[in-house]
């Protein structure tokens, strides 16, 4: 076919419609491409660079969920640089937050040799739980900024701008309009960010009463008893 | 982080959409939901109701054991009874029996004209097959009817006139292919979430011009091209007007009008009184708008229209669709990808409930029951000797309450609804119900409509049932039980078998068949005459639903209707005349109510009031404009009584540009402010459905003490 | 809290709600100039009126250092405590203030009347110890032991093409002359101008080094008719002062850079994007603009060849990130400044998504001198491969600090000696190149001509022409620390190697300064290091290590040894 891409991926010779990014085309050959940020239904920032190659004749390296194959590009999934560029964000990571609940990033810090404990006197993001709504809480010491939760809520589902971000670098963390919380915010409690959040910091909150050791009958009274029905006080 | 026991797909109870539900369930638990970011129908995404809102599953006011009343209950001076101290509990025998005596002791007292049903549009479709079978085939009656008698009656029966059909034309999703679309009546973002979300990247992604026909700023609003502010119920004089510019303009499809569609010289006639200048008038809609919003819909390569209550649920409900229906057959937006004429159904399974025939006039398929042969294929499939069913047309909804006196109903049975807060009128409707001599009630809680029962049976939430729900796109899916029923609950499709047998056994009758070895079974049963069904197997809707008709076993399914002709043949111009609403403002009741619905709540609140959704909004609100607000010296958050000739309700005021001047609002969901006992039970002549968008009120002042609960505030920064 | 009386922000938003989205900072500006801060009904009358989110307000306040939703006093002191100033005690001179008024750094007084912060680069680094006072919509710049309203311009060097204009006070219009390149250029063809440009060889000089006429060739193939030239005067590269001085002396000579390009690419729209730490310069460049509108210089129809151009003025809210192209457009766009994944390229996908060319301020005052000289000319100075002349901003430990206006060629032992040499006779210990985020040079370098080619031969970057110079008695680590607080308070917080990285850096950069040394550090160091250059998405995080990494070969001992005590 005219239009097909021809490309080298760890020595291999592989054919790509074009249009198809480098983590597809690994993909289709059963190579496996950390992502992390990466999510099918948001837009790809390539925030996290987890996934990034080695392009032959490129200084830097690429990511591989948005940079499209091109005619006769060389790439290295696991060269000598990426590998370390991995493991230390793996490690950089782990100094960070607490990734107790994202068993994928769990599972790649082992297969990359990561240490937890690589970076002594990191100052951690450790933050209160918030629980400011009904619906679900948001533990930021869990959030690890894939910038999914601000997408999802903005123009790639929701429309709603519930979320942005507060502070800069390191010291960024995910906010509402002058901290309100979340029932003063516009957010419409549609959970779409619950559901692409990967690391747990964003929760429903019946989940997050189980754990902490409530049972499924003191659950179901927290709401209740508030009101009686009075239908029969209608005139 | 809980590791689930299983993750069970099923589909969301709540709204028409039918998003693709994972339910996560530790220790018969159901701890978590989320959503397959490949459901065709979703995509992942869920509203509020979907994804947070299943609790009331789990809430301990929900009644697992059979119930009958201590105190038997006399027609004429029915009461309530909400406290469980008032019920006794029974075996299931003891309950079923005492139903079967009782109606069958009516039923061969009195005939088939005192009793009916109410089937629900919340159960499955093999819930609602089966109720309506029993009816029919047991009693012999039509008095068949459920809640989109209340809905899109006036939709369906104006589709049925001019089309032939009943339901979406094309699917929401197509929304993603118009150009140019309409949207009125329908205050997507909070009934249909989803489809509002589809309809906002059709805006901001596709560069599609949205056109909002609405009384209220609906949030669409901020989306939309053009804004038509209309008076309630001028809905005919502005679509009409619309025509009249697409005719005078030559902006019509020629080719479709002479080729699909007949009647058009007649109707050209017709449309001659609805000038732009004439509808502004009555609508106060500026004319160069309607006819900017004629031409932008009939130059659209794709243009599609939406609709939802706002045109329905109106004295003149069924002329009102007929007007959007005239729109397409204008310009031949329909019968292709990405246009249509799309009423957008509500209840998640409503329009499976109106395709299994829980409906007065109609068969399952929508074979009417005043036609012999139709009659004669369900004689047949249903064991009943030829001539068994009744050819009689039944009554509807508001007509079984109108006739619950002696000598007319006496015998009523709800499965999962509740007349005694959707209804219109409520202070009559609570009267009507008085009246009844027999009351079964079969649901999950003990609603304002149970607690007139004698018998209360205990139904299982979609949560602990199997079997099929058919969204507004016509696709039929999959529910399945997260974990077993709790406490004695039974599925609805098993209680009814149950009941059903042992009416049958007391009548003596021929078995219609009642010992289904599973709910595929009955939708293969009802698939065998209804041949829109006759392609669905549970197998082939395991994964991903099929749209309907599915006219055999291969077929991929039908996403869009019409493409040759319609059920009809041709489509039919139907001249129309400007009907005003029942009920104009006056001095006394200067202010028009319409009624609707927030995100957070569902109609009559059986399931949303009795779950965390309640907390996100606790209490019945009344939007009043600023102008108005600023003459009645009503701040944000005063109380307030909306008083009408039929009622009255104080609750609290928001003051919001979201209504317009001389217009309030107030959601229906809340018993201790039940819009419904304003509503005027004015019926469109045809439809039968009720004026629930207009009627007259008049807004005082209220005190803190007035209010049933002044301690409750809502919080709320959104819609 | 009392009702805020919301008028006064109506009336000074007024012109940029037709902007929308583009025109947030403008309005927060605004705003801040009306009330010295911003809070909530105030963030929410801007929201309402420009049609943006609220979050996305807050946002974007948040992401910017000089705008406050808390209240902060009516005067504002910022002491610069970069490198360059921390040789001249800046550390002291914080302290200083701080006593005097009774604060610590950051804070405010109750009454509200004044806050002291402690300032990344003011970019008067040859005029060290820098402070920058607000108040109001005055500002006052203070300098050793002077003050005033206008910085002084220093300006020396072997030739004064560039800088022809500077070091004597504003240039007007008429001294500057009714812009004879543009009028040169107007008389060519686009493609002409595209071709002069390539052939003289000229490359950004912003720290980038890419080739201007391929970049201008680039966007005036872009199909569309939507294009936009914008000069970045974001100058904060640590050590930087060059625009500074063009601009402030010579701001015609960045116009008509500017015309001939938007001519060139065929655009109808310019932005100059200048960093608020320059307030000084603001009325400089609207006279400058008022001076050519009213001249037919800029506007419809220009010198009635048919060819419009309008310029509109942008400040920045101190982010050095803001710097990076397409950071820079986001902040255009009314958003925080996060960097774009590239491609697509500028040329193609810029501003507003639109062909764009973003340009030094340097870079584009060498294109008049192109146009006039003709391109051959303007190759005999310099070398083949760094033709043109370049300015070094040399500061630190010299006799004479100051803008220096040399040939490409010059070795860095001429360029001292022109700058009087070390001062007070003492020995060179290093010369960090390119600013922070460059390398350091010993006396090892100081015979490696100052050429693109020379300096990367020697592991050196020519970045921003940085030259800041570290006489022998100067604590490397305390330096590289500063370099390493300057990063992590810079970083925009998107990409995990640069957000993290600059942290970890830092922390183990204020360890080092300490002296306490872990073991492992070293390692640490290079594998943050080497993973912020290879993996960071942007020009920041890529170079964010690389003085700390050229260190490291230097002065390793540094790295992996605990220092006795002292």
């Amino acid at each position: 076919m005219k239009d097909e891409i021809k490309l080298t991926v760890d020595g291999q010779e592989v054919t790509a419609e074009p249009g198809k990014t480098l983590l597809e085309v690994a993909r289709a050959i059963g190579k496996e491409i950390p992502t992390i940020c990466f999510h099918e239904a948001t837009t790809a920032n390539a925030l996290c660079r987890i996934c990034v190659v080695e392009v032959e004749g490129m200084r830097v390296l690429q990511p591989a969920c948005i940079v499209e194959a091109a005619q006769n590009m060389k790439i290295q999934t696991r060269s000598e640089k990426v590998v370390r560029a991995r493991k230390t964000i793996l490690e950089m990571l782990a100094s960070t937050m607490d990734l107790s609940e994202a068993p994928e990033i769990l599972r790649m810090m082992d297969e990359h040799g990561a240490s937890h404990e690589r970076f002594p006197d990191a100052e951690r993001r450790e933050v209160p739980v918030k629980d400011d709504n009904p619906m679900y809480i948001r533990d930021y010491s869990k959030c690890l900024l894939c910038w999914r939760c601000v997408q999802v809520c903005a123009d790639d589902v929701q429309y709603t701008y519930a979320l942005s971000f507060d502070g800069r670098g390191y010291e960024t963390q995910i906010g509402t309009f002058f901290e309100k919380s979340i029932p003063e915010t516009t957010c419409v409690l549609c959970g779409q960010c619950v559901g692409v959040c990967p690391t747990g910091a964003l929760k429903p909150k019946r989940e997050y009463l189980l754990e902490q050791g409530m049972s499924p009958q003191e659950i179901s009274v927290l709401n209740t008893g508030r009101k009686k029905r009075t239908a029969d006080k209608r005139r | 982080m809980i590791k689930p026991d299983r993750i069970v797909t099923s589909t969301c109870p709540y709204c028409g959409v039918g998003c693709t539900l994972e339910l996560h369930v530790k220790d018969n638990y159901i701890f978590k939901v989320t959503s397959p970011f490949d459901s065709p129908v979703n995509h992942g995404n869920l509203c509020v109701k979907g994804r947070f809102g299943y609790d009331y599953v789990y809430h301990p006011k929900r009644v697992t054991t059979p119930l009958i009343r201590k105190t038997p209950q006399k027609a004429g001076e029915r009461a309530q009874a909400f406290d469980l101290s008032e019920w006794r509990e029974v075996t299931w025998e003891e309950a079923l029996d005492y139903v079967a005596d009782r109606l069958v002791e009516i039923y061969q007292r009195d005939g088939s004209d005192a009793l009916a049903v109410y089937c629900c549009a919340k159960a499955t479709n093999e819930d609602n097959y089966l109720l309506q079978k029993m009816y029919r085939a047991l009693f012999r009656t039509n008095n068949v009817d459920h809640c989109t008698r209340l809905c899109h009656a006036g939709s369906v029966v104006a589709l049925q006139q001019a089309i032939g059909s009943s339901a979406m034309s094309n699917t929401a999703s197509q929304v993603m292919l118009n150009d140019v679309f309409l949207v009125t009546g329908s205050n997507t973002t909070e009934n249909h979430p989803i489809i509002a979300l589809q309809m906002k990247d059709a805006v901001r992604q596709n560069g599609a011009k949205m056109i909002v026909v609405d009384p209220r700023r609906i949030e669409l609003v901020d989306f939309a091209e053009l804004w038509l502010p209309l008076k309630p119920g001028t809905n005919v004089p502005v679509f009409s007007a619309m025509a009249h510019v697409i005719v005078k303009e030559n902006l019509i499809n020629h080719e479709f009008i002479a080729n699909r569609t007949e009647g058009f010289t007649d109707f050209i006639e017709s449309l001659e009184k609805f000038t732009p200048e004439y509808a502004e008038e009555v609508s106060g809609v500026p004319a160069e708008d309607i006819r900017k919003a004629a031409r932008l819909y009939a130059n659209a390569k794709n243009g599609a229209i939406y609709w939802g209550m706002g045109i329905s649920q109106l004295s003149h409900g069924t002329a009102s669709a007929l007007a959007l229906i005239h729109l397409a057959f204008l310009t031949g937006h329909i019968g292709r990808d990405g246009t249509g004429l799309n009423p957008l159904r509500g209840q998640n399974n409503v329009q499976g409930a109106s395709d299994m025939g829980a409906m007065p006039f109609h068969y399952p398929g929508y074979m009417r029951v005043d036609n012999d042969e139709n009659a004669s294929k369900w004689e047949q499939a249903w064991n009943i000797e030829p001539g068994g069913l009744s050819r009689k047309l039944g009554l509807t909804t508001t007509e079984i309450l109108s006739h619950a006196h002696p000598g007319g109903v006496r015998a009523l049975y709800i499965m999962g609804e509740n007349p005694m807060m959707s209804e219109p009128n409520l202070n009559v409707t609570r009267e009507h119900m008085q009246q009844l001599e027999f009351l079964v009630s079969q649901d999950i809680f003990i609603n304002e409509s149970g607690a007139f029962a004698d018998v209360f049976l205990p139904a299982t939430p979609f949560a602990e049932k199997d079997g099929t729900f058919s969204n507004t796109d016509r696709r039929v899916q999959r529910v399945r039980a997260a974990h077993p029923p709790k406490g004695q609950a039974r599925p609805d499709w098993q209680i009814i078998c149950d009941l059903a047998q042992r009416i049958e056994s007391r009548l003596g009758s021929a078995t219609a068949k009642w010992n289904y070895a599973s709910p595929e079974e009955v939708l293969r049963e009802m698939a065998g005459v209804n041949v829109d069904y006759a392609g669905i197997t549970y197998e082939r809707i395991d994964k991903v639903g099929l749209i309907y008709p599915v006219p055999d076993i291969t077929h991929p399914g039908t996403p869009t209707l019409f493409k040759e002709e319609f059920p009809r043949g041709r489509g039919k111009f139907i001249p129309l005349d400007y009907v005003h609403i029942m009920e104009e403002p006056d001095d006394e009741y200067p202010f028009i109510l319409t009624t609707g619905r927030v995100l957070e709540h569902w109609h009559g609140g059986t399931m949303t009031r009795n779950s965390v959704l309640d907390e996100a909004y606790p209490e019945a609100r009344v939007d009043i404009h600023p102008a108005d607000a600023e003459i009645h010296g009503i701040r944000n958050g005063d109380p307030v009584r909306v008083q009408s000739r039929r009622g009255e309700v104080v609750l609290r005021a928001t003051v919001t540009e979201k209504t317009s001047v001389g217009v309030v609002f107030i959601p229906f969901h809340f018993a201790e402010a039940a819009a419904n006992l304003l509503t005027n039970d004015a019926l469109d002549p045809q439809a039968k459905i009720p004026e629930f968008k207009a009627c007259a009120v008049q807004v005082f002042p209220a005190r803190e003490n007035d209010l049933a609960n002044p301690e409750v505030v809502v919080l709320r920064g959104r819609y | 809290m009392s009702e805020i009386d919301l008028a006064p922000l109506r009336t000074a938003i007024e012109a940029y709600i037709p902007l929308g989205r583009s025109g947030l900072l403008p309005a927060l500006h605004a705003a801040q100039n009306v009330y010295g801060w911003i809070s909530e009904p105030v963030a929410t009358e801007i929201s309402r009126s420009l049609g943006v989110p609220l979050v996305d307000v807050h946002g974007v306040i948040e992401f910017y250092s000089l705008f406050y939703n808390q209240p902060v006093g009516k005067q504002i002191i910022r002491v610069c405590t970069d490198q360059a100033c921390a040789l001249k005690d800046a550390d002291g001179v914080l302290r200083q203030f701080c006593s005097h008024h009774g604060l610590e750094p950051g804070q405010t007084t109750r009454n509200l009347a004044l806050t002291i912060e402690a300032s990344p680069c003011l970019g008067l680094c040859e005029q060290a110890p820098a402070v920058l006072t607000t108040d109001g919509g005055q500002w006052t710049i203070g300098t050793g032991s002077s003050e005033s309203n206008r910085p002084s311009s220093m300006v020396y060097g072997l030739i004064r093409s560039l800088t022809a204009n500077c070091g004597n006070g504003i240039t007007s219009l008429a001294s500057y002359g009714n812009y004879p390149a543009l009028a040169k250029a107007l008389g060519m063809t686009p493609e002409e101008i595209v071709d002069e440009i390539k052939a003289s060889g000229l490359v950004g000089r912003g720290g980038a080094a890419f080739p201007t006429g391929v970049k201008w060739e680039g966007a005036a193939k872009a199909p569309g008719t939507e294009k936009y030239v914008i000069c970045n005067a974001d100058e904060s590269e640590p050590g930087t002062f060059k625009d500074r001085i063009l601009l402030i002396d010579d701001p015609h000579r960045t116009i008509e850079g500017m015309l001939i390009a938007g001519y060139a690419i065929g655009a109808s729209r310019g932005y100059i994007y200048i960093r608020a730490e320059y307030p000084y310069i603001l009325p400089v460049l609207e006279h400058a603009l008022n001076e050519a509108r009213e001249t037919n210089l800029l506007g419809e129809n220009i010198l009635g060849s048919g060819f419009s151009f309008g310029i509109e003025l942008r400040l920045g809210a101190g982010a050095y990130i803001c710097g990076e192209e397409t950071a820079l457009f986001e902040s255009v766009e009314g958003k925080r400044g996060f960097p774009r994944v590239k491609p697509p390229f500028p040329t193609t996908h810029g501003l507003f998504g639109k062909p764009t060319v973003i340009n030094n301020v340097e870079t584009l005052c060498n294109v008049p001198l192109i146009i006039s000289q003709g391109a051959a000319e303007y190759r005999r100075i310099g070398t083949e491969k760094s033709p043109g002349p370049k300015l070094f901003c040399v500061s630190g430990d010299v006799a004479t600090p100051g803008l220096y206006e040399v040939p490409f060629g010059v070795t860095l032992r001429e360029l001292l000696e022109m700058a009087g040499g070390v001062v007070d006779g003492k020995q060179l210990q290093a010369v960090l190149f390119g600013g922070a985020a460059g390398a350091f040079a010993t006396s090892k370098h100081l015979d490696v001509k100052m050429t693109f080619e020379d300096l990367r031969a020697a592991g050196l970057p020519l970045g921003s022409g940085v030259v800041m110079v570290f006489d022998e008695t100067r604590d490397m680590r305390d330096i590289l620390k500063r370099l390493g607080h300057f990063f992590a308070h810079e970083s925009c917080g998107k990409c995990y190697p640069c957000q993290i990285g600059t942290q970890r850096q830092k922390e183990i950069l204020d360890r080092i300064s300490a002296g306490r040394v872990l073991e492992g550090d070293l390692i640490r160091l290079q594998d943050v290091g080497w993973t912020m250059t290879d993996a960071s998405l942007c020009g920041l995080g890529q170079t964010a290590a690389s003085a700390v990494l050229s260190a490291m070969k230097l002065w390793p001992e540094i790295f992996g040894r605990i220092k006795a005590e002292g």
